[in-house]
């Protein structure tokens, strides 16, 4: 913000200048200047991170630290025992696999698919192509609310409620438009020689797709696979509404079930909470950190909430 | 359609086997898309038709109870008195209006201070992306706790700052519910608003501002002179995506309250009408309404970014 200003005061040495642009001018004078931008960010800083660090604080808090008055900003005893308590238990391991497996498949099969997708939009001139890009387009606005209904009395038909399959089945109403969305625009993004090279020698076109294009596109693939494996990973309705039996249960509907192990109703037991929002928060911070950039690139071209 | 194709002939020779290469175009491009077609068309379009379809039936999750008949408009006529569902759909535009109001004004500023150079900078552009990739149950969790009426942070820090004397059940008490969940939901997308403002303020030229200062604009004009104008594809781009997002926000009302009547959203109650209740027919009218009432502000954005780009 301040850098216009800075680089106003250096373009124009030779104009008489006002005392508060010549004091600008120096070392000190630049650093005052920049002071109210630190504070804001500062404050952006805190406010996007203050959040999980309370969630770290009452991780690490023993319940009887935990649940007094005046409350305290830091453990003075940390202990592990809560993340012991929440690890030693089948229900959450359970769901950490369960959501492994669905978030998994679902990104696997919108991959498998959608990159064959990807490459007849992005890659083949055909009629009806523009058609396919614009319901692939609004399907990843599509409202998932508006089908509840009908996909429960679909899964129960199949005998699919209360299992796996009915998320990774429907899962994919979100993560394959999105797949085959970004996808196409890595596909198109792609120079043609290489194709036409392998063309010449006489390479199918599912050669030219498994041996040229889909190694070319391997970065698109794995930005677009972590983005659509954190929606699903994430989602909620869905989990909530077709599975019943806690052990088939994912992650966030796990962290939503958390009872006392005691048996105290009244007590949530806040400590193993945030100890699990912890454990699965993690891997999802420590992948989108490893893999920021192209996460940027992913979700601008895409311009789609995961 | 700039597209490349596959290996681009001579365009003479093209116009003569055009006819061919184009039907082997056609065939093997709808060959390439029929798994996924299948898919959608199988998990999205045939249960939004099987939706509309359900909507004029009593359909019931639980058969046997009464026979599942055609009773034409009548969960509509129902749907249209049910005071209920009509708080449910006032609650959620005052959601969206607050939330995407608070997500814009934030983000901007938050993009704008990115935008400019500072060390630790790429730090803070990867800080931003931490709200946005955890789950939004994980969210809502983290400040149910902080939000917790007697060992909550947040009664803590205001009755230190001295803007509250008491603490204050904020989640559940009527008056102050809304402004708690909303709270959720700005902290958790303001960060992915400001990453896609951002994106759009970098593709602006930095030499129009560096002109505009020789000519004596001062930042405030550049801001509205430049910045604005040139920013708003992005600007429109990402109150899309917000709004409708936020018209169909179902995981923190539902985590902070369940199926809490005076704090139900549009979805919440088609989810518990649905699965809660098992009454499928009067669901799927409910759901069809919600798909509408979302549609209808798609086609407004897009009649409004379409005159605006005239």
């Amino acid at each position: 913000m301040s850098t216009a200003a800075e680089t106003e005061a250096a373009r124009a040495p030779a104009r008489p200048v006002s005392r508060s642009r010549a004091f600008r001018r120096t070392p000190v004078g630049r650093a005052v200047v920049k002071i109210p931008l630190w504070i804001l960010i500062a404050a952006i800083f805190v406010y996007a991170l203050f959040p999980f660090y309370w969630a770290l604080r009452s991780a690490f808090m023993p319940a009887n630290e935990l649940f007094t008055t005046p409350i305290k900003y830091f453990p003075t005893d940390p202990t592990w025992a809560n993340f012991r308590e929440v690890l030693n238990s089948s229900f959450f391991r359970r769901a950490l696999l369960n959501s492994t497996i669905v978030a998994g498949s679902v990104t696997l099969i919108s991959l498998a698919i959608g990159s064959l997708a990807a490459y007849a939009l992005g890659r083949f001139h055909f009629h009806g192509r523009t058609f396919v890009l614009y319901l692939m387009l609004s399907m990843t606005i599509f409202p998932q609310i508006a089908i509840l209904g009908a996909l429960y009395t679909m899964i129960s038909n199949f005998h699919l409620y209360d299992k796996l399959g009915a998320l990774i089945l429907t899962y994919l109403i979100f993560t394959l438009p999105f797949t085959v969305w970004v996808l196409t625009s890595f596909m198109r993004a792609l120079p043609g020689e290489l194709e036409e090279a392998a063309y010449v020698d006489g390479a199918t076109p599912l050669q030219v797709f498994y041996k040229v294009l889909l190694p070319l596109i391997a970065p698109g693939l794995v930005t677009t696979g972590l983005l659509a494996f954190i929606a699903a990973w994430n989602e909620y309705l869905y989990a909530v509404s077709f599975i019943q039996t806690p052990s088939h249960y994912t992650v966030p509907v796990a962290i939503t079930s958390f009872t006392s192990p005691g048996g105290n109703a009244f007590q949530i037991p806040w400590g193993q909470i945030m100890a699990a929002t912890v454990i699965v928060t993690l891997p999802l911070i420590l992948a989108t950190l490893i893999l920021q950039k192209r996460i940027l690139g992913g979700l601008t071209a895409g311009a789609v909430k995961g | 359609m700039s597209t490349v194709a596959t290996p681009a002939p001579a365009p003479r020779r093209r116009r003569r086997r055009g006819t061919k290469l184009q039907r082997r175009q056609t065939r093997i491009g709808w060959i390439l898309l029929l798994p996924s077609l299948a898919v959608v068309g199988f998990v999205a379009l045939y249960p939004l038709g099987k939706t509309v379809y359900q909507s004029f039936t009593n359909q019931e999750f639980l058969a046997g109870i009464e026979p599942t008949k055609w009773v034409g408009l009548e969960n509509y006529r129902t749907l249209w008195h049910d005071t209920i569902f009509r708080d449910a759909v006032w609650l959620t535009v005052k959601f969206t209006l607050i939330t995407v109001s608070f997500e814009f004004a934030l983000g901007l500023i938050i993009a704008l201070v990115v935008n400019s150079s500072f060390k630790g900078r790429g730090a803070m552009r990867a800080v931003m992306l931490v709200p946005w990739a955890i789950p939004t149950v994980v969210a809502a969790k983290m400040w149910q706790w902080m939000l917790d009426d007697v060992f909550g942070v947040i009664n803590d820090i205001l009755m230190k700052l001295h803007i509250i004397s008491h603490p204050h059940a904020w989640i559940s008490d009527p008056a102050t519910s809304l402004a708690a969940v909303s709270a959720v939901d700005i902290w958790k997308t303001t960060p992915f608003v400001a990453l896609l403002l951002l994106a759009g303020l970098q593709v602006i030229p930095r030499d129009l501002y560096e002109a505009a200062s020789v000519d004596g604009a001062n930042q405030l004009q550049q801001f509205w002179r430049i910045t604005l104008p040139l920013l708003l594809p992005a600007i429109l781009v990402t109150l899309v995506f917000r709004t409708l997002d936020a018209l169909r926000v179902f995981d923190v009302f539902f985590v902070f309250f369940g199926n809490r009547q005076d704090t139900q959203t549009m979805a919440v109650y088609a989810q518990s009408t649905i699965v809660g209740d098992g009454h499928v027919g009067y669901g799927a009218a409910v759901s069809v309404a919600i798909f509408l009432i979302i549609s209808l502000f798609a086609v407004i954005y897009m009649v409004f970014m379409r005159v605006t780009e005239e």
